[in-house]
């Protein structure tokens, strides 16, 4: 530790403390622009220097560490002052420069309102220019479909390429020209490749880029802004919901080092013109053929009649990846009040028991106990496409120190160098025998980390896949008193709630598979399944949000509320419990899922037992206490978890592991019905011609 | 006046062959195996006892960097880097070491390598400077083919050279943007501390000194460094190569004693001031970078650190730029500020948007059109930059328009009078043109 005096205050901080840290503990504000915690220090916009007594002039805060100060002439502490006349100089001097190229166009800049540059120049600038030359214009730029630019605007403090180069991990954004000329740039203005891109918007600390799709929208000081959980992944990012009125007009990160640290993927961040598109907004029947607009009474007592004029055996229950955990409580709930035990959220098809133990379905080590591995072992998955947000956790933890990443599965760019290892199950028994040249590094690792991607469950024989990657942590020692190396990577945001739900097929009930298949049931309900195919003969009751493929295979469609729409429960693949709040109301006569539910039971003839949210919360935590526990990863005992999976055994099929996510852009109903999305799915697939062309 | 006996570079103008043969009837490569059995802190406090300071501009003492090595290596190598990137405007001495005594360096790079324990030194040239890459390389295959360095050469100290070829910016002399070239990235330089000796190239401890600053290092040691001390005044000790260019009769580079006056420098070596001493306007005595002296008091002034710097100016690089009165002083310091506005890198923010604001409201002020008030203005622009940037780069813009302002405010004011007066004596540009 050493001693500070920051403006007269003594502080003492760790000697690799920067003075900017060291003044903040301090209480002294420093103005900056190029500084940011989570990225590598530039230092070069200058605008926090501050005076150091005793040194020729005056230093850049947020490069120079507290160890480099020097004591005093009889060895008093050093002394920063950040109020005295020479900082104060410094810094009117920096944002008189930083001002005199940047147009005066705050009335027409999308990050009026919310501009550091605004801001600052308020608190440390005078209020007249003196430059009486022409400003400085620089062509616009394209860089993909989600970031516009006004590089007239750019004060080149290089954050958006430090945070691509950094933290997504792709070389897109670079620096060209010398001096004044110097321009931020992709390379011939090719769109930016990453699923990480919409955050240099917010990382950008003046107007230059700005997000594309809510270009001249709104004001900052129009939106209300509510905090809330991210339902694209299964990671559960920390966001927050923007609306003006009643509509979500902008969705943009949360700090939650526990998860995504503050960044977002581009698909949680620009699905929101999906919340507004192909929305389910008034109850449908189908009559001869044909879905016609009903009343919520009428969409009832269809349901009913069906209902009750089927053999309990023959109604089911699906519940799709956005589904949040209360609706899926009351469905579970109804369903064994009809007497039936065919219910099911494993949509793709995952051979997961809930009965293995919690462990058999998490990823226990949790992410940032990611930044603990020491080798990761990737079966089946891309997390890069499936969970962005752990994928950034990954390269952090290998740009701290060496990391050996092995890949089972179908090669990919994973952002951070890897050992592709093979393509199928053979490569997992090679490992598993010791006979692999990977073998040797996850053996002598310490804190080894064995993920399982949800699309290797999903096959035919994932049981035995699930068996055979936990018998080879099991070997290789991956799960220990104080590491949890085994893990399963979801990558729909409802499936670990539901498996904690037990909502998988009671004593003789039907899967997934067997629900659809065609003739098996007469009545199905399906809660916002959307990625399957249901055959022919059931009577359908959809109940979701968008007019996807489960509202075109519906008889009966009853509308309910996205997830910024309503205060649900989530638990995310690590099998943290996490709550959504509501932002805005769902549109038209759509309702909340639970209460639709609620209403149902009563037409039913089986009324469940509560009539508000917090009832049926009291219901559910007293049934599954842990999801009480929000934000909370509940501890489970992943060794005897991993036991029990290493004895199922079973035989391995040959094929290759296929993966989980085909289009990143697509991979629900309210990216499918988003328009931003459709534009990125086409950039990524090389579908459209770009501007350099 | 310095004696030839007491001359480092005998082959300064080329009369003689560059070759090995020659450099070593010269010299070169003498008793080199006797001065690294000497051992690594003799040499060190020899370099130290000389006095010797940087030859690259900024006069810090050769002999204290070296010092500042890490004594026993952590695990790291060290390197030696030598900063041929010559590309201060008026200076062109590094230039004819290299043509015509290069033997000369490339013994200084084993001497300072040895004494920092560096066993890979790397030279990087100019990326204008080809014929001097190729004479440079030449030689140090020759020294290589003698065994003189290599990784077994003769004086049992393992150690390699590379010639490493830039690629023209002027901000690739400043050492840590030079690091980052080096290292194959855009030459930006880099926050200092941590300081090169610390973390250099690679993140390796490194040293980065000037091409003479490392050439004169053979000939201090054999001669010792109380000789090297002896020439020259008290903390401006040595030889030092004057780059004499600009309104005398006959510019040249010349090897003189530090100290030497400027009126004996032009009157001895470059066959006086055009014009006679009558003529002289005013002097740039340290490369482009430094503020100009007026002619009454450069005219019998010292050329040394520490007299130039009490003048205001500085010796830097030691590249004498002579004006007369025919110069159009306004017009010649705009024109260095394009210089600096074209050379910024553009990383940190006063330099970048301040050089060319300087450079514009010059331009004005050439012809006169400006306001009085702006002279101050450009001043205290000049005050914003200096001191307040992660190189010198902005320092060095901004001093010769701080040396402008100083010593010829009444030239400038003139022109603004003037061109109030008669402010359409141009022809004015009309729209369709």
């Amino acid at each position: 530790m050493t001693k500070l005096l920051v403006d007269g205050i003594e502080v003492d901080v760790p000697a690799d403390y920067t003075l900017l840290q060291a003044c903040e503990i301090a209480g002294a504000e420093i103005p900056r622009f190029c500084f940011h915690e989570r990225l590598s220090i530039a230092g070069n916009c200058r605008m926090c220097l501050v005076e150091l007594k005793g040194a020729p002039k005056p230093v850049a805060s947020c490069a120079y560490a507290v160890k480099d100060c020097r004591p005093g002439p009889n060895g008093e502490p050093p002394e920063v002052l950040t109020r005295s006349g020479i900082t104060k100089k410094a810094r009117e001097g920096v944002m008189e420069f930083l001002l005199i190229n940047h147009p005066l166009d705050c009335p027409i800049c999308d990050q009026g309102g919310h501009c550091d540059l605004q801001d600052q120049a308020m608190a440390y600038g005078v209020d007249s220019t003196r430059y009486k030359e022409n400003k400085r214009a620089v062509e616009e730029k394209y860089i993909g479909p989600l970031v516009r630019t006004a590089m007239n605007r750019c004060i080149h403090c290089t954050r958006c390429v430090r945070f691509l180069a950094e933290v997504a991990g792709v070389p897109d954004l670079g620096a060209i020209g010398r001096g004044e000329d110097m321009e931020i740039t992709s390379y011939l203005e090719n769109a930016m490749g990453s699923e990480l891109q919409g955050n240099v918007a917010d990382l950008c600390p003046v107007g230059a880029l700005v997000p594309k799709p809510q270009s001249y929208d709104f004001r900052p000081w129009e939106l209300s802004k509510t905090d809330s959980i991210d339902v694209m992944d299964a990671v559960g990012s920390a966001i927050r919901v923007d609306a003006r009125g009643r509509e979500v007009m902008q969705i943009g990160p949360r700090v939650n080092e526990d998860i995504n640290e503050e960044w977002i993927s581009d698909k949680t961040r620009q699905v929101v013109d999906g919340l507004r598109l192909q929305r389910l907004d008034r109850p449908f029947l189908r009559e001869n053929g044909r879905l016609r607009p009903a009343s919520w009474g009428e969409a009832f007592s269809a349901i009913a009649a069906k209902v009750k004029a089927a053999d309990p055996k023959r109604i089911g229950a699906l519940a799709g990846d956005l589904a949040g955990v209360e609706e899926m409580f009351a469905l579970k709930q109804l369903m064994g009040s009809l007497g039936t035990a065919n219910i099911d959220c494993r949509q793709a098809g995952e051979k997961i028991d809930p009965s293995w133990g919690r462990a058999a379905y998490t990823l226990s080590a949790t992410i940032p106990g990611i930044e603990q591995a020491d080798a990761i072992l990737l079966i089946g998955t891309n997390p890069r496409l499936e969970a962005s947000l752990l994928n950034v956790r990954i390269r952090k933890r290998w740009r701290m120190a060496p990391l050996a990443v092995g890949l089972i599965g179908e090669d990919a760019d994973l952002t951070y160098p890897h050992v592709y290892l093979g393509a199928g199950t053979d490569t997992l028994s090679e490992l598993a025998a010791g006979n692999h040249s990977f073998s040797e590094t996850l053996a002598n690792a310490e804190r080894p980390l064995v993920i399982v991607g949800s699309a290797a469950l999903s096959r035919a024989d994932g049981a035995a896949v699930l068996s055979a990657a936990a018998s080879l942590a099991k070997t290789i020692g991956a799960v220990t008193a104080d590491w949890n190396g085994f893990a399963v990577l979801h990558s729909a945001a409802a499936r670990v709630g539901a498996l904690d739900l037990g909502f998988v097929p009671g004593e003789g009930g039907l899967d997934v598979a067997g629900m659809i298949a065609p003739g098996a049931l007469d009545v199905l309900f399906n809660l916002g399944a959307d990625e399957i195919e249901i055959g022919a003969g059931a009577f359908v009751v959809y109940q979701g949000t968008h007019g996807d493929r489960g509202a075109m295979r519906a008889d009966v469609i009853l509308p309910g509320a996205a997830y910024t729409e309503k205060s649900a429960t989530f638990v995310n693949t690590e099998g943290r419990v996490q709550m959504t709040n509501r932002a805005g109301f769902p549109p038209g006569d759509a309702r909340e899922d639970w209460a639709i539910l609620r209403a149902l039971s009563d037409v039913l003839g089986y009324t469940l037992p509560y009539d508000s949210l917090g009832s049926l919360r009291r219901g559910l935590y007293a049934e599954h206490p842990h999801l009480a526990g929000i934000d909370a990863v509940e501890a489970s005992d992943v060794a005897a978890t991993v036991d029990t999976l290493a004895g199922l055994g079973g035989s391995l099929s040959k094929d290759a592991f296929a993966p989980a996510v085909a289009d990143f852009f697509m991979t629900n109903p309210i990216a499918r019905a988003s328009r931003v999305m459709a534009e990125c799915s086409s950039v990524a697939h090389g579908r459209v011609l770009q501007a350099a062309e | 006046m310095l004696s030839d006996q007491d001359r480092i570079f005998t082959n300064l103008y080329g009369l003689h062959s560059p070759d090995l043969d020659a450099a070593k009837k010269r010299g070169a490569w003498d008793g080199t195996k006797f001065l690294l059995h000497m051992g690594r802190d003799w040499v060190i406090d020899e370099m130290k006892g000389s006095g010797l300071r940087g030859r690259g501009g900024a006069g810090f003492p050769t002999g204290l960097k070296w010092s500042f090595m890490p004594k026993k290596s952590d695990g790291r190598p060290h390197y030696l880097v030598v900063n041929a990137d010559e590309s201060e405007p008026g200076t062109c001495k590094d230039r004819e070491i290299m043509r015509h005594d290069p033997h000369l360096l490339i013994e200084g790079c084993l001497i300072a390598s040895f004494a920092m324990a560096a066993h890979a030194c790397y030279i990087y040239i100019r990326g204008e400077y080809v014929a001097e890459k190729h004479a440079l390389q030449r030689a140090v295959d020759e020294a290589y083919a003698a065994k003189l360095v290599g990784k077994d050469n003769v004086h049992g100290y393992p150690f390699d050279i590379y010639v490493h070829h830039g690629a023209g910016a002027y901000i690739c002399g400043e050492e840590t943007a030079l690091l980052e070239s080096l290292e194959g990235k855009k030459g930006m330089p880099r926050l200092k501390p941590p300081f090169p000796a610390n973390m250099g190239l690679y993140g390796c401890p490194t040293t980065v000194n000037n091409v003479e600053s490392i050439a004169v290092a053979g000939t201090i040691l054999r001669r010792g460094g109380a000789w090297f001390a002896g020439l020259g005044g008290k903390n401006n000790t040595g030889t030092k190569l004057f780059c004499v260019s600009g309104h005398v009769n006959k510019p040249c580079n010349v090897e003189e004693v530090m100290g030497i006056t400027f009126r004996e420098l032009i009157d001895k070596h470059c066959g006086g001031m055009r014009g006679g001493w009558d003529n002289l306007l005013c002097s740039i005595p340290g490369g482009s970078s430094v503020p100009l002296v007026p002619a009454d008091q450069i005219i019998d002034a010292k050329m040394d650190f520490d007299t130039l710097k009490n003048l205001g100016s500085g010796l830097g690089t030691a590249a004498v730029i002579v004006l007369d009165k025919s110069t159009d002083i306004v017009s010649a310091i705009a024109r260095i500020s394009y210089f600096y506005k074209h050379e910024s890198c553009g990383q940190c923010t006063p330099c970048r948007e301040g050089t060319g604001w300087m450079w514009r409201v010059l331009n004005r002020m050439a012809h006169g059109r400006a306001q009085k008030r702006e002279i101050d203005m450009l001043l205290e622009v000049t005050k914003q930059i200096e001191g307040h940037t992660i190189c010198a780069l902005g320092d060095a813009a901004a001093w010769p328009v701080q040396g402008l302002i100083r010593h010829f405010r009444p030239e400038i004011e003139k022109r603004i009078d003037q061109y109030s007066r008669n402010p359409h004596s141009e022809a004015v540009p009309m729209a369709a043109e």
